[in-house]
């Protein structure tokens, strides 16, 4: 116990070391024992969600919370290499500007307003309902047209291909709409 | 899609970044692979590091042409000048690699006496109707198909070019006439030559503005690179797209590549860079109006769309793969509208909408603008920042009933209401506006399960780490809990118009406290399974046209083949091609048309060049690849008079969607614009057109032109330069991904302009100073970044200059700036609908612009007074 | 324990800043700053307390090797991820009163957070302009060589993130050797300015940072010549000595006179 106490003074240490008080002897408990922030963390396999290269991510998390994200060694694709966008996907969802409550603004109003997550989902259904009940057209000149250009849908190029699917089967093969687009023009 | 798409049969890029190390020579044209992929050009530094010559052809020096071999400058707009010239340097000194030419590629068909060519008509191919702006392309076809005569156009449909392979006159094209010496004057071979006798060296230098001593030397640089021991790879991305020409560039790419033997070859290619993490994906299984997943087309009113056995006849081929176009689409309604879809009702077939014209983000939004829209949904793009002419499109949303917008941040597309610069310059007042906006936070990447489709067609999963901080949900959640809403409306009101929504199979298993929908289902249903059992099936090769299968997306079939088994979650890649890792489409095949890498007789070309070959103990095609083939279709197979599909198509045919089973040279049908590539100037332009100068433009293009989207004349005195708009390496698109995070919007902080020492002097900018940029649409201050990696060029005998605008910046997040797509014109490409972003004329002037509403003044003084 | 090293690589560095930010993102070191410098692609402008790693970005009208780019003259662009150089004889630990920067075993100079009092005579005594102090903390921050990581065996962040391997980690004479090799294999293809910058024969005594470069150091801010500033220790003691005797002497002087 008093050995400890002593041996953990940088005199001491020095004096065992025989450093000159600027190496090991020097260093403080926490630099003694520094690791890597990610070491006991649980780790998910992904994929960069910028450019279209796709390179591996390793994303390490603990108790629900992310702790680092960095490039998947065994990639064939990156080989564990990220650019400065990919190298800033932590950043990327957890930076103070990110959104986690749904805004509202009524129509007019200058400003936002809060809205409960379901109550803006009601809201939203009830929107599409009301667009397409009075927009939809089921036939012109006697043919199918089972249609409505009164509702627009813009993106995808981010999103999963699973969410692609949805929309495109909701949006056109559900609710008739048309005007569906993306970033992707060719 | 639709220049690989028509010259190849599909899509998407043929090869992947990390065979560039296989390459011999890289082109890089049309792309900044170093800035926009860095990741992805480690393999082109690896290539150069091991001998490979790396050229890279651009208005500017970036920092791909820092790291290239041989660097070009080119007029922006010049490209297929360029392209043109390298074929006819091809051509000329007869460096094609004509064993492949003759057997792959569709060089030999004889053409019809009655087309024309742009050559012959100044400007246009036969069939050019002037007065609706657009083509009857039955004149493209080839002559002399097996019934002797010409090549019968079955129907002309309109030119959405990202269906199956673009769309237009369809034909049976097999058992045409052939010359397989090439020697017929009517050959496409002879035709090809006498369309780019033009594009000479002179001509490139004098247009392009590459001296001919630069542009010889990349001639003979790339053009070496062919031949049974060398292949080589050409790189794009948008700088060729985002022209109104765009596919026609990608076409010239291809011709070149056929020409050379390079298709379907370890090292050669061509790689389409896409610019976001599932934009591929995002056609593939499409959010876009003229497609269903696997590029079936949308039913056309008035064209196709009367009953499915109309729309079939109307799409299906006889020859080639889309023989099987029934069974995709029957398997696709099964997967949507399930057990309710029956052989009476077409499987749903009258449920699916009709598309009726040009429903595209470009053609909405101007229709949104005359207020012909109600609602909007945003999800992951930022069209106040992004869009053409961003300031049409701000105004546009104002004239919105509803909104939702769902991200990760506030982005400029949400709040356009309360501080776009319309607001400031008293365009729009909030209390003026009735859009009801709905901004809803979005999950990021590792907060749920997916995947995405990358650049080289490989479907990867990203595993869920954490659930989404507070009321943040996937887009899944969103798109299916608002799906399960209506479908309870629905149900409560059985008419016609809701049958469609009340059958759409919507029954996901929910997961956790947040209720998310099952992703690996979904994934599941696009993979396809069989109706009685729910077994997932193997690939596409077990869909039927019976009501028997069900598959969201054929081309995907095969991704999850066993409840266990995700092979987009796969993860031991075996080898350069990442065999093992992900799931490539199709049927995991990592180079495409890669029949073509082995001789007609099933042989290697060479050893240092094998990729596929027939294995003749086995009597099957093997290999470093999944053959992109049938697996035992002999190379000598001659296929039996009347076969239908595969069975049509020889063993020597590698390009297997085709009806004929090449690789087009000619493209008889599926584009909107030509069947070859020829050479216009950009909407815009400071030249005038050095071919045809009674045909400016491309003729087909749409320009939108109305007081809110203007163009200067070509050339025009107001606006001498040339800008052209591009991304930076430090921010991602419209920035919503990068200007709002500290770390990357401290790399590049501020709005600039690239600009050349000589056009700096000429109207006294310093470096660091402010400029104003005009163009008929918009005013713009940017910082002025004097630097020698601008040239200005000596075209046609006249100094021009081209300007740089990058696009990051907005009026929201930790550093903002002016939109450069406040300058840009909306128009339309005829294939794709593409804006052009590429080469369009600017004014620049020393100093800010004036603020506020004076702004707009100036801009009007500006276009006003001269 | 192996001592560890840098080896940066301009030749095929593109300029990505990769390592900037993967290095922010590792240590969890604010941004520096949104200012716009227009100086080519570089707004952080230089290695200091907030950024670890900084990417020059130079445009010289100078050949590339064989490299065919300008139009009518020579023209380059080269990109190099500057660092701290882990001096063998380190100006900043040597300065360091409070005992804050230490050596650690794997040869790299570390300055402990947790010990230093910010009083700043490490930043004047670094020959390379490396080390500063944040002013939200008040306290000097360098480069860590990602210590924490290399505690486990893993890379730093900045080497592990580069695309093209411009940075390249290992123990220090297999990259001193691999500099090597490199300087040649350049020379060959035609980029005869070639040389490893790695001053062993200053008093800083060699660095743990070295770099391949093309051209002389002074065009990428490195000193040709540097110098710890400890050196001149002894001479100013001698003459402090020395002066004192003088002083002695004149003041016995004054009394025998």
């Amino acid at each position: 116990m008093l050995k400890d106490t002593l041996t953990r003074w940088p005199f001491i240490r020095q004096i065992l070391s025989g450093g000159d008080g600027t190496g090991v002897e020097a260093m403080s408990a926490r630099t003694r024992n520094l690791r890597p922030r990610h070491e006991s963390a649980e780790v998910a396999r992904s994929v960069c969600p910028y450019c279209a290269v796709g390179c591996g991510q390793l994303v390490y998390h603990k108790n629900g919370k992310l702790i680092s994200i960095e490039g998947d060694p065994a990639s064939f694709i990156s080989r564990g290499r990220l650019c400065p966008k990919g190298s800033d996907s932590f950043e990327l969802l957890t930076h103070a500007n990110r959104e986690t409550r749904v805004k509202y603004r009524r129509p007019y109003s200058t400003k936002w307003a809060e809205l409960d997550l379901e109550t803006a989902m009601d809201m939203i259904a009830a929107r599409v309902w009301d667009t397409r009940e009075r927009t939809l057209i089921e036939e012109r000149n006697g043919e199918v047209l089972m249609h409505t250009t009164a509702m627009a849908h813009l993106g995808g190029a981010t999103l999963d291909n699973e969410e692609n699917y949805l929309i495109k089967k909701l949006f056109a093969a559900g609710l008739g709409m048309v005007c569906i687009s993306n970033q992707a023009r060719i | 899609m639709p220049g690989l798409g028509t010259s190849f049969g599909r899509g998407g890029a043929t090869t992947a970044p990390s065979d560039l190390l296989n390459s011999d020579a890289i082109l890089i044209m049309g792309s900044n692979m170093a800035e926009n992929h860095p990741v992805g050009f480690q393999w082109v530094v690896e290539a150069r590091e091991r001998g490979t010559q790396v050229i890279h052809v651009d208005p500017r020096f970036s920092r791909t042409s820092a790291m290239a071999n041989i660097w070009a400058p080119l007029r922006s707009g010049s490209d297929i000048l360029f392209l043109g010239g390298l074929i006819h340097y091809v051509l000329e000194n007869g460096k094609d690699f004509r064993e492949y030419v003759i057997h792959y590629t569709n060089a030999s068909f004889i053409l019809p006496e009655d087309f024309k060519d742009t050559e012959d008509l100044g400007g246009v191919f036969s069939g050019w109707d002037a007065k609706n702006k657009k083509y009857d392309a039955s004149s493209w076809l080839y002559e002399g198909c097996a019934e002797g005569g010409k090549a019968v156009a079955r129907h002309n449909a309109p030119h959405s070019g990202h269906c199956k392979y673009g769309a237009g006159t369809a034909a049976d094209l097999i058992d045409c006439k052939r010359d397989l010496t090439l020697d017929h004057p009517r050959c496409v071979y002879q035709v090809l030559k006498r369309h780019f006798a033009r594009y000479t060296p002179e001509l490139v230098e004098r247009f392009c503005g590459v001296s001919q001593e630069r542009f010889l030397k990349i001639a003979d640089t790339f053009c070496s690179a062919s031949g049974p021991e060398k292949t080589g790879a050409i790189c794009y991305a948008l700088g060729w797209t985002q022209q109104s020409k765009g596919p026609q560039i990608i076409r010239a790419a291809a011709i070149l590549q056929l020409l050379l033997g390079n298709m379907g070859r370890p090292g050669g290619g061509i790689l389409a860079l896409r610019g976001h993490a599932s934009i591929q994906g995002s056609t593939d299984i499409p959010t876009l109006y003229d497609i269903l997943p696997g590029y079936l087309p949308m039913p056309n009113l008035g064209l196709d769309s009367q009953s499915l056995a109309d729309y079939v006849a109307k799409h299906r081929d006889k020859t080639g793969w889309w023989w099987n176009f029934d069974k995709y689409i029957v398997s696709l309604l099964k997967a949507y509208y399930g057990e309710a879809g029956s052989r009476e009702n077409e499987w749903g077939f009258n449920w699916l909408p009709r598309v009726i014209g040009d429903h595209s983000h470009q053609g909405y939004f101007l229709e949104m603008l005359d207020g012909k829209i109600e609602g909007l949904f945003v999800m992951g793009q930022n069209p106040a920042v992004a869009g053409p002419n961003s300031r049409v499109e701000r105004k546009a949303l104002a004239k919105l009933k509803w909104l939702v917008v769902r991200d990760l941040v506030e982005l400029e597309t949400a709040s356009f209401w309360q501080d776009s610069p319309e607001v400031e310059r008293g365009e729009l007042k909030p209390e003026e506006i009735g859009t009801e906006v709905f901004l809803l936070p979005a999950a990021g990447h590792a907060e749920k399960d997916g995947c995405f489709t990358n650049t080289q067609r490989l479907l990867q999963w990203h595993q869920k780490a954490v659930d989404p901080p507070g009321d943040a949900r996937s887009e899944t959640w969103f798109m299916y809990h608002l799906g399960r809403r209506l479908k309870e409306k629905a149900k409560q009101d059985p008419r016609p118009r809701n049958a469609g929504l009340n059958a759409l199979t919507w029954d996901y298993s929910l997961e956790g406290k947040l209720q998310e929908p099952s992703v690996e289902e979904i994934l599941q249903e696009i993979n396809g399974y069989t109706v009685a059992d729910r077994r997932l099936v193997s690939g596409f090769g077990e869909l039927k046209a019976d009501g028997s299968t069900a598959c969201g997306c054929w081309i995907y079939s095969g991704v999850f083949p066993r409840p266990d088994e995700n092979r987009a979650n796969q993860r031991c890649s075996r080898d350069l091609l990442g065999h093992g890792w992900g799931f490539a489409w199709p049927a995991d095949r990592r180079i495409l048309y890669n029949r073509a890498s082995a001789r007609p007789d099933g042989r290697p070309w060479s050893e240092r060049k094998k990729l596929v070959w027939w294995d003749e103990n086995k009597k099957e095609w093997t290999g470093l690849d999944v053959p992109d083939f049938t697996r035992t279709k002999a190379p000598d197979y001659q296929p039996p008079n009347n076969a239908c599909g595969d069975d049509a198509l020889a063993g020597d045919k590698p390009f297997i969607l085709h009806p004929d089973g090449t690789g087009w040279i000619w493209a008889p049908k599926g584009l909107a614009d030509g069947p070859l590539p020829t050479h216009y100037e950009s909407l815009e332009s400071p030249v005038c057109n050095p071919l045809y100068p009674g045909q400016q433009s491309n003729p087909a293009a749409l320009k939108e032109e109305r007081s809110e989207n203007q163009y200067a004349s070509s050339p025009d005195e107001r606006f001498p330069y040339v800008m052209s708009t591009y991304r930076l390496t430090e921010h991602h698109t419209s920035g919503a991904m990068s200007r709002m995070l500290p770390h990357l919007a401290e790399l590049q902080p501020e709005f600039f302009c690239e600009i050349s020492p000589e056009l700096a002097a000429e109207r006294g900018v310093e470096n660091g100073g402010w400029v104003t940029i005009m163009t008929p649409r918009g005013i713009v201050e940017a910082r002025a970044l004097v630097t020698p990696r601008m040239w200005p060029l000596l075209i046609n005998g006249k100094m021009v200059h081209q300007i740089g605008v990058p696009y990051h910046w907005g009026y929201r997040g930790l550093v903002k700036g002016d939109s450069a797509n406040d300058l840009v014109a909306i128009s339309e490409e005829p294939n794709v609908r593409i804006m052009e972003a590429k080469g369009i004329l600017c004014n620049l002037s020393p100093g800010r612009r004036a603020q506020g509403k004076a702004a707009l003044d100036e801009l009007n003084f500006f276009l006003g007074g001269s | 324990m192996p001592i560890s090293a840098f080896l940066t690589d301009p030749s095929v560095c593109i300029g990505c800043k990769a390592c900037e930010v993967a290095c922010k993102e590792w240590n969890q070191i604010p941004d520096d700053g949104f200012e716009w410098y227009g100086q080519s692609y570089d707004n952080t402008h230089a290695l200091g307390a907030s950024t670890w790693r900084h990417v020059l970005f130079l445009e010289q009208k100078q050949p590339m090797g064989s490299q065919l780019a300008g139009t009518d003259e020579p023209f380059r662009w080269q990109f190099l991820s500057d660092v701290c150089k882990h001096c063998a004889n380190a100006g900043c630990l040597e300065a360091c009163p409070t005992g804050a920067i230490v050596r650690t075993e794997i040869g790299s100079v570390y300055v402990q957070p947790d010990v230093c009092n910010g009083c700043g005579y490490c930043i004047v005594s670094c020959p390379f302009g490396v080390i500063d102090r944040r002013s939200t903390e008040g306290l000097a921050f360098k480069c860590t060589f990602c210590y924490d990581r290399q505690a486990a065996g893993l890379m730093p962040a900045c080497a592990k993130a580069c695309p093209t391997q411009s940075i390249q980690f290992g123990e220090i004479n297999d990259l001193r050797q691999r500099a090597k090799t490199r300087v040649e294999q350049l020379q060959q293809r035609g980029y005869e300015d070639a040389q490893v910058y790695d001053p062993q024969q200053t008093s800083v005594g060699g660095i743990h940072a070295f770099f391949v470069i093309l051209g002389k150091p002074e065009e990428y801010n490195f000193p040709p010549a540097p110098q710890v500033p400890t050196i001149h220790l002894k001479t100013a003691w001698t003459y402090a000595l020395a002066s004192a005797a003088a002083l002695l002497l004149v003041v016995c002087g004054a009394f025998f006179l």
